[in-house]
């Protein structure tokens, strides 16, 4: 009885909650399963907790507005040991709604703890963390990209996560919680999303001055785009005419040292094959001509402590190869 | 030089007062450097790098070395009192506690001035803080903490000891005052947990000073384990500090209500089961770093069974001051502003122990709005209260009750508006420690909330310093027992005489003085006669010691540097220096060990009259 009228005492503040915060991003605006089920836990604990809070502050203001000293009043309060029924009831009742948590938690770990990365149905994608940008291998399709990470909407990702340097951590808030990327070691997790769009990823782990840059995109396609993109990123991009000036810089300058630009080739730094068809720069800025050119002219300014180094370009060379990257599709 | 020499623990604790209170004015400036630096999206206050040195600058000074040591400060001040001793079981170690943590503070922040600060956090996770990845200021990092945490670990023993040898005759374990109960589990927490801490900064000083590969994982280490090593340290850390917070605040708020603690027995047991549950939730911190289901599950689970004796103490204290005379004093404003403060940030503490739930928490301000619930808005407000408590008891002063509700005021206000809207900093997506955000995700204005915040709190803390400076010029002359009290400290002058107790007192009960209060009694009944009271010498000892370590530490960490001066190039490249700190460490204990000290004994003069009925 008692249960239930809470229950129903509670539930328009369950609403208010959803509603409130509906309009936000993060978090609270889950666009795939993992990230739903990850909510409707956030929100069930929230409303476990407010009902622990409501009572809690109830009595809490009762007694400090009821009790506390009066003018004129004298002598002392009668001294109570406590009562062994009333502490029993705060024991157990905490226990009771620990439990109404518990048990979806547990079984929610053991399910996002399955292993798909043997399964066939699923798209197997290998993600590196590097200080300050994400590596994304597709061993089934023999393809590498950076920064963004494609995927057919509605369809399960199985990722293998791990670092090549510090300890980094993979967060997309409205597909899926983290996943360390740990140096040394691989984890695996799984994710999708429910429709077309872009997501925004973090690295969520204090992992080096850019830390807070470290951002990437989820870029979910249809089906057939994704086969699309496929189909263009391993067909070579052809220069226009416009272009080859930069193209010639970008080899002569070295730049060719560190980033590939045919997708099933490793390099020190992303791979830039399909690079036209990005959605950031650097992972977190606009993709224009204007902050393609201000990254290659300077990284650090960009980024504080990349590890791609200041290769002099002067103004026009930086346009020459903004030009060049922006074709790369 | 009297308060280098001292080993009696009042002055000792007065030295913890300063130490903690500066280091905490260091940390809050850092905290205000954040903010500010974070008030605005992409907002150019302090480069990247200066920015990772203050979050870990902040982090670690706060815990370490203000959190800390205002806990010992306050622990020195009122356990011997309370328990009727006079002085600590081993008051030279005592004061070796304090310099060894003061001059590893000092090292710590003296990087600051030495080539930049830690980066790499305050949890220092390897491989970012290891000889690779880690600034220069990393070494700082272990070597400050390895010596300062020799002194709370030597600290924390003698409390101990303290507390399990001299109790006044009557004072049986369920007869201790709320805060040394928490102070004695305290005391077994810091036994169990700084060895942890110390191994993980042993090999990590290892791997970056003499190129070890604990944590090199191309060398076929392991960054993980450090994980490990830190939280078995560091959760159990967290409840070093809130735990004496909940003795504190059970001492105020039964003095302020003129009511026995409501569930004395139950409270103790709750205590302890915290205490030891603490050991057993430390993968909590890591339910990401890929673990596994099981290991997950187990500590997800264990971790909200804390809630159940922490839900206790809540409603135990509500009940205290049910059918009470509730006085509003500052210092019971503090206190009983814990208990829906804290209640806030033991709630999100439930939400985050689901480990699912958890993968999109971790890291983020929703995190960091947690546990500054639970830290300042627990553990700094009942430093606050105790310090408003036994501030007449330590200094014979009594500090301003106006200003005190101002600094109560804005600090309160301050903190909520800091703190609350970084649960939906969180939940909107926003990691923590990052020094910058772009615009156009929503979190400008609560971010800048926060700052205003911040700005509240450090207004708080300014009339707090007015406060003690304005109270400290007033003439010593606080009553004996200006609150009213129940417990020991109360039925000796204000300040209390070197010696605490001219006869210790006889203990007829749990609140020994209210027992002989409701009895009509006007004072303790003595347990002894009065005769001359043995005490320590001082000794500048355990400086120089410390002094020593600090030497070898600078020592150690310019081993392997270049230095242009040949000089400076062989003392140090030679472990010359590490040495001659060893050498300055290890005589003072040889003249320790050598030279037999009697102490001295003082005659309690002017008590004559009143012989011993015991
Ligand atoms: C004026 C009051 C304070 C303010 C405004 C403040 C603000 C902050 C901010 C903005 C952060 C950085 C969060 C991030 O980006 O990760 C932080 C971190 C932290 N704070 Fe505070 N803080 C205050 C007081 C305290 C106190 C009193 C303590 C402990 C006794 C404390 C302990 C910590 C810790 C442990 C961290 C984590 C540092 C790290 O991530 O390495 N803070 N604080
Ligand atoms: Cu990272």
């Amino acid at each position: 009885m008692l249960a239930r009228n809470r229950g129903w005492r509670f539930l328009p503040l369950a609403a208010l909650f959803s509603l409130l915060l509906a309009g936000c991003d993060g978090v609270l605006n889950p666009q795939g399963p993992n990230a739903r089920d990850q909510y409707d836990l956030i929100v069930l604990s929230f409303v476990i907790m407010v009902i622990v809070m409501v009572v809690v502050y109830s009595l809490f203001f009762f007694v400090i507005i009821r009790y506390r000293k009066r003018k004129g009043q004298t002598g002392y309060p009668e001294q109570v040991e406590g009562s062994y029924k009333l502490e029993l009831t705060w024991t157990i009742i905490p226990f009771i709604l620990l439990i109404v948590l518990a048990v979806p938690s547990v079984m929610d770990t053991f399910v996002y703890a399955k292993d798909y990365t043997k399964d066939k149905d699923t798209m197997h994608v290998k993600v590196t963390a590097h200080q300050f940008w994400w590596e994304f291998e597709y061993p089934d399709l023999g393809i590498r990209t950076a920064q963004d990470l494609v995927i057919p909407a509605g369809k399960r990702v199985s990722l293998e996560i791990t670092s090549a340097d510090v300890t980094h951590s993979f967060w997309i808030p409205e597909l899926a919680g983290k996943m360390d990327a740990n140096p040394g070691l691989v984890n695996k997790m799984y994710f999708s999303a429910d429709h077309e769009g872009v997501y925004k990823g973090k690295c969520a782990e204090l992992c080096g001055s850019s830390h807070a840059l470290m951002d990437f995109k989820v870029v979910a396609k249809s089906k057939a785009d994704f086969d699309a993109w496929i189909e263009q990123l391993k067909t070579p991009a052809s220069i226009s005419a416009d272009a080859k000036q930069g193209e010639e810089i970008f080899k002569k300058k070295q730049c060719i040292a560190c980033h590939a630009i045919t997708p099933d080739q490793i390099g020190t730094g992303p791979n830039l094959a399909g690079f036209g068809d990005r959605q950031v720069v650097a992972g977190f800025r606009p993709h224009t001509a204007e902050w393609i050119e201000k990254w290659v002219k300077n990284p650090q300014e960009v980024k504080p402590g990349t590890l791609m180094p200041n290769l002099g370009l002067t103004d026009d060379e930086a346009k020459q190869v903004a030009k060049y990257l922006l074709e790369l599709k | 030089m009297e308060w280098l020499t001292t080993v009696d623990h009042k002055k000792i604790a007065v030295l913890y007062l300063v130490a903690g209170g500066m280091f905490f004015l260091i940390g809050g400036l850092e905290a205000l450097l954040i903010r500010i630096q974070l008030m605005k999206p992409e907002f150019d206050f302090v480069p990247a790098h200066t920015f990772n040195e203050l979050i870990t600058m902040h982090g670690t000074t706060m815990i370490f070395l203000a959190a800390m040591p205002l806990i010992f400060a306050l622990m020195n001040i009122a356990v011997p009192l309370q328990i009727g001793a006079r002085d600590v079981a081993f008051p030279f170690v005592n004061a070796l506690g304090f310099w060894m943590f003061f001059f590893g503070g000092l090292l710590l922040n003296l990087s600051w001035f030495l080539g930049g600060a830690p980066d790499a956090g305050w949890t220092a996770y390897a491989p970012l803080s290891g000889p690779d990845f880690g600034s220069n200021g990393v070494n700082f990092y272990v070597v400050g903490l390895q010596i300062a945490g020799l002194g709370t670990f030597i600290g924390g023993i003698n409390m101990l000891a303290t507390i399990v040898n001299m109790r006044a005759p009557g004072m049986s374990f369920m007869r201790m005052p709320m805060f040394v109960w928490t102070s004695f589990v305290t005391s077994i927490i810091i036994l169990f947990c700084f060895p942890a801490i110390t191994v993980g900064l042993v090999l990590l000083m290892f791997d970056r000073l003499f190129d070890a590969n604990f944590f090199d994982v191309a060398n076929g280490g392991n960054p993980v384990i450090y994980q490990h090593l830190f939280w078995i340290f560091g959760h159990p850390e967290v409840y070093i500090l809130i735990i004496p917070a909940f003795g504190i605040l059970s001492e105020v708020i039964t003095t302020f209500s003129s009511k026995r603690l409501y569930g004395y027995s139950s409270m103790v047991f709750a205590t302890v089961l915290i205490g030891f549950l603490s050991f057993m939730v430390w993968a909590h911190h890591m339910f990401t770093t890929g673990l596994g289901p099981v290991a997950n599950s187990l500590f997800g689970v264990a971790t909200m069974l804390i809630a159940v004796p922490t839900g206790i103490k809540i409603f135990n204290w509500i009940f205290t001051m049910w059918g009470g005379h509730i006085r509003f004093t500052t210092a019971n404003l503090f206190a009983v502003a814990f208990i829906p403060t804290f209640v806030i940030g033991g709630v999100t503490g439930v939400m985050l122990a689901s480990p699912p739930a958890d993968f999109q928490y971790h890291d983020t301000y929703f995190v960091v709005a947690h546990f500054h619930y639970v830290i300042v808005g627990g553990l700094i407000f009942a430093v606050f209260a105790g310090l408003f408590y036994w501030w007449p008891k330590l200094f014979g002063r009594m500090l301003s009750e106006t200003m005190g509700k101002w600094t109560f005021w804005l600090f309160f206000t301050g903190f909520h508006m800091t703190f609350f809207v970084q649960h939906f900093l969180g939940l909107m997506g926003m990691p923590r420690r990052v020094f910058t955000y772009l615009k156009g995700q929503g979190w400008d204005e609560l971010n800048f909330i926060s700052t205003i915040g911040a700005f509240l709190m450090a207004a708080g803390t300014i009339v707090f310093l007015v406060n003690i400076a304005v109270t400290a010029r007033k003439p010593v002359g606080a009553p004996a027992d200006p609150w009213d009290g129940r417990t020991l400290e109360w039925t000796i002058p204000s300040p209390p005489p070197e010696f605490n107790y001219a006869q210790i007192p006889l203990v007829r009960g749990l609140d020994a003085l209210w027992v002989e209060k409701t009895e009509g009694n006007k004072e303790m009944v003595p347990s002894e006669p009065l005769g001359p009271i043995h005490l320590p010498s001082p000794t500048i000892l355990p400086f120089l010691m410390s002094v020593g370590l600090f030497i070898a530490g600078f020592g150690f960490m310019y081993a392997g540097q270049h230095f242009d001066n040949g000089l400076a190039q062989a003392l140090f490249n030679n472990y010359i220096v590490a040495g001659i700190g060893l050498a300055l460490f290890f005589a003072c204990m040889f003249i320790r060990s050598l030279f037999d000290d009697r102490g001295f004994h003082v005659e309690p003069e002017g008590l004559q009259e009143k012989g011993a009925k015991a």
